[in-house]
């Protein structure tokens, strides 16, 4: 275990060998963002290569970012919460059955998607740390629970006819040609950065992510961190639902599963790149539009649509190889 | 088992000039042992006097030294063992943590180890029930067969695993003359369980297979074994009958002649106030213990295996909840049944644990996050941290605790284990501590860094903070404490002050108090 360093030439080759690892590490993902971009821009100058279809391409995903960044908090404390696709369908249905059907003030629905989104979270936190119940298993249950409470609270129908002020919000209104809800996304990655990287509590949550007892026994109340963080994803997911709901006018029942497996593996892939090693909000951002960049740039080519799941699905299983690797090959500890 | 009877046939198993060397260092030095047929044999000797290593290469687990020689039932046995090729030869271990899996029921536990190497596709769960109940009857036990083996008692399970050593030894058809090794079975039972496991190993012994009972028990061993073998720094001290064999030899013989007591190096402390008082604490293996730490002192809590010690900085910490008990520090009361790691951290009381890796430090994190994480809250603004100043008091705690190589961005595991205790320590003494409960502090850590640790403990109790040290380690204990409290069964046995204390006094008060009450010890004594 003990490796001094000492300071000689045969080191420092060695030193700087391993700067260029890291800068690769850190910037990789980034560097392929921008070669993968260029070539489909290379082979599809006139449909791709577009600033209508990149910018609605930066908007449309800023749902799968908010999913992604909510499912990275409980993942650095070393939790999972699959619910987390289940709370935005739940939620964008309870605003728009809400706004849609019973004429509730947007706001208001608004309101009440984001506070079904705290329920679920501390629901889910509960069960997890009061009966020590492993996370995943708890949010496949609520998830699923959820799933069916919206198909039954929308009778299995898709509801539109949402007030167009929220839509106006999300995705009409434009800055440089790119859609608002893409804004809301960045404002959030920044917001959790800052949590993560300058504040106590962000410094608790990988603490008790990384060595749970180390941070028992340091003082931390870790149940009410993962509490915390199970709060926090299903708000996330909640206003994940709400952007979604802005963004097709409309709430559907079956929308929002598809995005939990895209969420994992850009949570999973962004752990590899900006801060290797550990979840984090910048490196997700990246990996979402790599992976979507990915999959619009093939649709551009001609390839069938299946093609989706077995690229999502794969880069899923790639990306945790990748992480495990950054991580040294330590056990996971699911 | 008189001596004529067992020097007619060849011994069940023997050791002839054992040696065995880690690094340079003799852990196992000529050692001769030899286990008679049909005897209980003690292997005695304190931590680190080579029993374990004598054990461990009975299982083939370690490579003995070149010139070392094994027989078994008078044939010599190639070295080193292939690991797991014991059991060919009718070798059987039970260790101290049996091996058995609590989540299952009794039957499917006794066929574990035939399970594995079966290759049979069905199981009659009725015929194999059956059978443990024939085999328990044998031996005289009450087991329910169909029991999950978390239900059964402590005894019940040592009962069950060593039940589970004879059919397997029965199974390659060596019972009768078998060689079952018990490792430390009993430090975990009350007397009245001892004597059934007591029980049982006669049985087996009458049955014709010989036993090794390796214990830190001087009572127990007076009590089961025939003769003992005590090891002392990799040598054999001496092989003793049990019978005629006082109390007082046997401890002799595992602790060595030099009972002089050593001076102290320390002058400080004194009879000093009392900065902490501990009441009524009752946890797993304490009973009603009550004791004080003064103000600058460093008080050492020791004890053998079983006796409780290394659990009381946890129980004052809140980190293992005790089921009564209360503390008072500096007219502060805390309940230690609602205490948290929390509130005592708050409060000034900080907890070293033992186990680094999984509970001091966060390996794979850098030593700035590691070294900073108790002063979040406190010296740092929690809602913008300042990450350089951070980064600054990381290099300076490590330039003070003389961590090397000083780079703050090392992940911990990166360290040696004596520089990683080093963080542990800047990680908790940074704020001044008031009581400062220490587990086994010096732990896999090499000398040079052991001094520093030392160092930096006596500093924070001459600053006045009171020291409690749960250690294994008598040397160290009687280099650093002012005052020892040697534990049996949960409560105080001894008390060792300043002028009493060496290593030797030490580990003479644990083996005389043994973890048996006075009252049960043997007549003789």
């Amino acid at each position: 275990m003990s490796e001094q360093t000492q300071r000689t030439p045969g080191t420092l080759a060695r030193v700087d060998r391993q700067r260029a690892i890291d800068l690769t590490e850190r910037y990789g993902l980034i560097a392929a963002l921008v070669v993968l971009t260029v070539a489909f821009g290379v082979l599809e100058p006139t449909t791709f290569f577009t600033w209508a279809n990149l910018s609605s391409m930066l908007g449309s995903q800023a749902v799968l970012v908010v999913v992604t960044l909510g499912l990275l908090i409980p993942l650095t404390a070393n939790d999972f919460d699959v619910s987390i696709a289940y709370v935005l369908t739940f939620s964008s249905m309870v605003a728009a059955v809400l706004n849609a059907q019973l004429g509730v003030p947007i706001w208001l629905a608004v309101f009440a998607a984001l506070a079904a989104g705290v329920a679920v979270g501390l629901v889910n936190g509960l069960l997890i740390t009061v009966f020590r119940i492993h996370s995943l298993i708890v949010t496949l249950g609520t998830g699923t629970f959820l799933h069916g409470v919206t198909l039954w609270i929308s009778g299995s129908m898709t509801i539109s006819g949402l007030d167009p002020a929220l839509i106006q919000y999300v995705i009409v209104g434009r800055v440089l040609g790119i859609p608002l809800e893409f804004y809301y996304a960045l404002l959030l990655c920044v917001a959790l950065w800052y949590v993560q990287e300058h504040t106590a509590v962000g410094r608790r949550l990988l603490f008790v992510g990384r060595g749970r007892e180390v941070a028992r026994l340091s003082g931390i109340n870790t149940d009410r961190v993962r509490l915390g963080c199970l709060v926090a994803s299903s708000v996330l997911g909640a206003i994940g639902g709400v952007l979604y709901a802005g963004t097709q006018g409309a709430a559907d029942p079956s929308s929002g599963a598809s995005l939990l497996l895209p969420a994992f593996a850009a949570a999973f892939l962004g752990s590899t790149s900006v801060v290797p090693g550990r979840f984090n909000p910048f490196g997700s951002l990246v990996a979402v539009y790599f992976l979507v960049t990915g999959i619009t740039g093939l649709v551009f080519l001609g390839v069938s649509s299946f093609v989706q799941d077995m690229f999502y699905g794969g880069a899923l299983v790639l990306a945790v190889t990748l992480s495990q690797i950054v991580r040294g090959r330590e056990e996971q500890q699911f | 088992m008189s001596e004529r009877a067992a020097s007619a046939v060849p011994l069940a198993l023997e050791f002839r000039n054992l040696s065995k060397t880690f690094g340079g260092q003799k852990a196992l030095s000529g050692v001769d042992f030899q286990l008679r047929p049909g005897e209980v044999h003690g292997l005695l000797g304190q931590n680190g006097s080579g029993k374990s290593t004598l054990i461990k290469v009975l299982a083939g687990y370690h490579a003995p030294d070149s010139g070392s020689e094994l027989l078994v039932h008078g044939e010599r046995v190639p070295l080193p063992l292939p690991s797991g090729r014991f059991r060919a030869f009718g070798i059987s271990f039970v260790h101290q943590h049996l091996g058995l899996i609590p989540s299952l029921t009794v039957v499917e536990n006794l066929l574990l180890g035939r399970m594995a190497a079966s290759r049979a596709l069905a199981v009659s769960w009725r015929r194999e029930a059956a059978r443990a109940r024939r085999v328990f009857e044998r031996y005289g036990l009450t087991l329910d067969s169909n029991a999950q083996v978390s239900r059964l008692t402590g005894v019940e399970r040592a009962l069950l695993a060593i039940v589970r050593a004879m059919e397997e030894m029965r199974g390659v058809g060596q019972a009768r003359g078998g060689v079952l090794v018990l490792d430390e079975p009993t430090p975990f039972l009350p007397k009245r369980d001892v004597d059934r496991l007591f029980a049982l190993i006669r049985a087996i012994v009458a049955d014709g297979a010989s036993v090794i009972f390796v214990s830190h028990d001087v009572d127990e061993v007076l009590e089961i074994t025939d003769r003992a073998t005590v090891l002392r720094d990799g040598r054999v001290a001496g092989t003793i009958a049990t019978r005629g064999t006082s109390k007082d030899d046997l401890v002799r013989l595992i602790v060595g002649r030099a009972l002089v007591p050593t001076a102290r190096k320390r002058s400080a402390g004194g009879a000093a106030a009392p900065l902490a008082v501990v009441e009524g604490l009752e946890g797993p293996f304490i009973n009603q213990l009550s004791f004080w730490v003064g103000e600058g002192e460093i008080l050492g809590v020791t004890g053998l295996l079983g006796s409780g010690y290394e659990q009381v900085p946890y129980l004052l910490y809140g980190a293992t909840r005790p089921s009564a008990g209360s503390l008072t520090v500096e007219g502060r009361h805390y309940d230690l049944l609602r205490l948290t790691p929390a509130e005592a951290v708050s409060d000034g009381i900080v907890l070293i644990p033992g186990d680094r890796a999984a509970a001091g430090v966060i390996g794979a994190l850098p030593v700035v996050d590691n070294v900073t994480m108790p002063a979040l809250g406190t010296i740092f603004h929690p809602l913008a941290l300042a990450r350089r100043r951070m980064a600054l008091l990381a290099s300076e705690l490590g330039r003070r605790f003389e961590v090397t190589p000083n780079r703050p961005t090392l992940p911990v595991s990166a360290l040696s284990g004596g520089n990683a205790q080093k963080v542990v320590l800047a990680k908790w003494l940074q704020g001044r501590p008031r009581l400062i409960l220490l587990d086994e502090p010096t732990q896999g850590v090499d000398v040079g860094a052991r001094y520093k640790v030392f160092e930096a403990i006596r500093d924070a109790a001459a600053g006045g903070a009171g020291v409690l040290c749960a250690s294994s380690d008598y040397e160290q204990l009687a280099s650093l404490c002012d005052r020892v409290l040697i534990l049996a069964r949960g409560g105080v046995a001894a008390e060792l002050t300043r002028g009493d204390l060496s290593k030797e006094s030490i580990a003479e008060r644990c083996y005389r108090a043994g973890t048996v009450a006075p009252q049960v010890a043997k007549a003789e004594t």
